[in-house]
């Protein structure tokens, strides 16, 4: 597959220059470590710190959430894969101001190690208090028993958006925890994937889709999902999509939800738009209250082709922070 | 037996090699587990360690630090799965190299149930889930007992490997249970595990390497 770059060994470095390049007044590169990005604005004492982090090749996740009201520090890894404990410790010390930092990010055996290993590091070298949230939006990726095992894919950007506004808010450790904890428990995504996307550094495509198939339920890394079938129409995949996530989270007529369709990387806005015509249309239908959307790629996985429905239930606290300002690079809310 | 901090060097060097030269194999495994990326991971890894024995590591007479450099130099290249994994194993193994630039079979032992031990202990794997463990505990328990019978690690070491592959080959039977690709259930059917088979390549690696350090 074509791919603008200039050496397939060395995209991560040059991507994280430019965008830091880029955007000088939101975001600075550690000199302890060039995988570590903090804030460019200085917190306030007694803030609790958040840290997200993961592979690279979601951008803008994780690195276009650092910023007001989001996260204020982000550790970075290989392509799809997580990054080692040296750039999250490196950042934790930095955004940690004395109220310790937590950490955000997605269920995958690698990140639970790497930001687990950080995690001692921090409290055992520097006496830093961390604490973690696992995010396990992904419904096709585990069966409702077992949902603790599920990854996590677009819904960290609620729960980002959740830790990041509590946090601002002058919440403690522990309540900033507890309200991430919630909005976690209180997201689900399904997704679709239409076309594969290839590593820079082999350029095969990671898994294969006749012309006319889609799979539902495929992984953020190109994992393979729980259906393989013909593509259908738009409002068809998306009724599966719904159907799917209120099956695993029933949602009662009158109650508040955030919807994200985000796009995988290589889909249009156009076609974004179109799915997310239907996930109103459904959620009206049932009296369920659309109290905010966000529509666009805000979570990829290079160039893959399909999409995700996020829907997060919202009581009143979560509201709150869903409304919460935030101003990052890549997501500006007033 | 006696085997030298150069040989140790020698056998890292090999196991550089051998990753470059496995590297789209290993790839190709986990297109079919995975993303795809495990040989790509390994070889940044072990790139990343190669600098080091070209460097800092050159004249390390010293196997515990070597051991140890080894270990963290790999770990902060790639992170994923396989970095605080083979991370431990170096470092817990390092503890039978401390202070000694000349090992025994007995010193050899010892370090390769640490560096199995500690892998377990980190990944929480078990024998069946289709990981490395597969390679690993069969390894492990293979050395445990024919080290104690013979005091002979070069022949132990040599049932060691032939344990692992069989462990190795074991993991096309089985379908995933951790990691990525456990979420594949019967699709993972008949493909090998590519962190199984690359842990049985580096012991195999160990074990040429120290057959020919013999030799010479």
């Amino acid at each position: 597959m074509k791919k603008l770059i200039n050496n397939p060994t060395k995209v991560v470095e040059e991507m994280i220059e430019g965008y830091v390049k880029a955007y000088p007044n939101h975001v600075r590169q550690l000199t302890e470590n060039e995988r570590a990005l903090v804030t460019a604005k200085e917190t306030r004492e007694g803030k609790v710190g958040v840290l997200i982090g993961g592979g690279s090749g979601h951008e803008p996740a994780f690195i276009g959430y650092v910023g007001d009201g989001m996260a204020d520090g982000v550790a970075v890894g290989n392509i799809f894969a997580s990054p080692p404990p040296d750039p999250i410790l490196e950042a934790t010390k930095v955004i940690d101001k004395g109220e310790g930092v937590i950490y955000v990010y997605g269920n995958y055996a690698g990140d639970v190690m790497n930001f687990g290993m950080a995690a001692e590091l921090a409290d055992l070298e520097s006496g830093i208090r961390v604490g973690s949230v696992l995010v396990t939006d992904d419904v096709a990726s585990a069966p409702k028993e077992e949902k603790e095992k599920r990854r996590g894919i677009a819904g960290e950007f609620f729960v980002t958006k959740a830790a990041g506004a509590a946090a601002d808010k002058g919440y403690n450790l522990d309540d900033v925890v507890r309200v991430a904890q919630k909005a976690n428990d209180y997201t689900r995504t399904m997704g679709v994937g239409l076309t594969p996307c290839s590593l820079p550094q082999t350029g095969k495509p990671s898994f294969v889709l006749a012309e006319n198939e889609m799979e539902i339920g495929l992984g953020h890394h190109g994992e393979p999902g729980i259906e393989k079938g013909d593509l259908q129409p738009a409002d068809q995949v998306v009724d599966r999509l719904v159907h799917d996530i209120l099956m695993d989270m029933p949602i009662d007529s009158g109650e508040k939800v955030a919807v994200l369709v985000n796009g995988l990387g290589s889909t249009t806005n156009m076609e974004l738009y179109i799915m997310f015509r239907r996930v109103e249309q459904i959620l009206s239908e049932k009296g369920i209250e659309i109290h905010r959307s966000y529509v666009g790629s805000y979570s990829t996985s290079l160039e893959m082709g399909g999409a995700s429905v996020t829907i997060t239930k919202l009581d009143e606290e979560l509201a709150a922070f869903i409304d919460h300002p935030a101003d990052c690079p890549m997501y500006v809310q007033k | 037996m006696k085997i030298t901090a150069e040989e140790i060097k020698v056998f890292l060097k090999n196991v550089v090699t051998m990753i470059e030269e496995e590297k789209d194999y290993l790839c190709e495994l986990d297109r079919k587990l995975g993303d795809g990326d495990h040989g790509v991971t390994m070889s940044i890894g072990w790139q990343a360690v190669n600098e080091k024995l070209e460097g800092d590591l050159k004249e390390e007479q010293d196997c515990g630090k070597i051991s140890i450099v080894t270990g963290r130099t790999f770990l902060s290249a790639v992170g994923s799965s396989v970095g605080p994994l083979y991370a431990t194993g170096f470092m817990r193994g390092a503890k039978a190299f401390q202070g000694k630039s000349e090992l025994s079979g007995e010193d050899l032992k010892d370090f390769w149930i640490a560096f199995i031990e500690g892998i377990k202990e980190r990944g929480k794997a078990e024998v069946g889930d289709k990981t490395m463990i597969d390679t690993l505990q069969p390894a492990l328990e293979s050395l445990q007992s024919n080290f104690g019978k013979s005091n002979d690690f070069l022949s132990a070491f040599e049932s060691v490997v032939q344990a692992a592959e069989k462990g190795m080959e074991s993991t096309k039977d089985i379908l995933s249970k951790r990691g990525r690709s456990s979420r594949l259930g019967e699709r993972s059917l008949g493909t090998i595990d590519p962190g199984a088979a690359s842990s049985f390549m580096i012991l195999k690696t160990f074990l040429t390497t120290i057959k020919s350090a013999q030799v010479a």
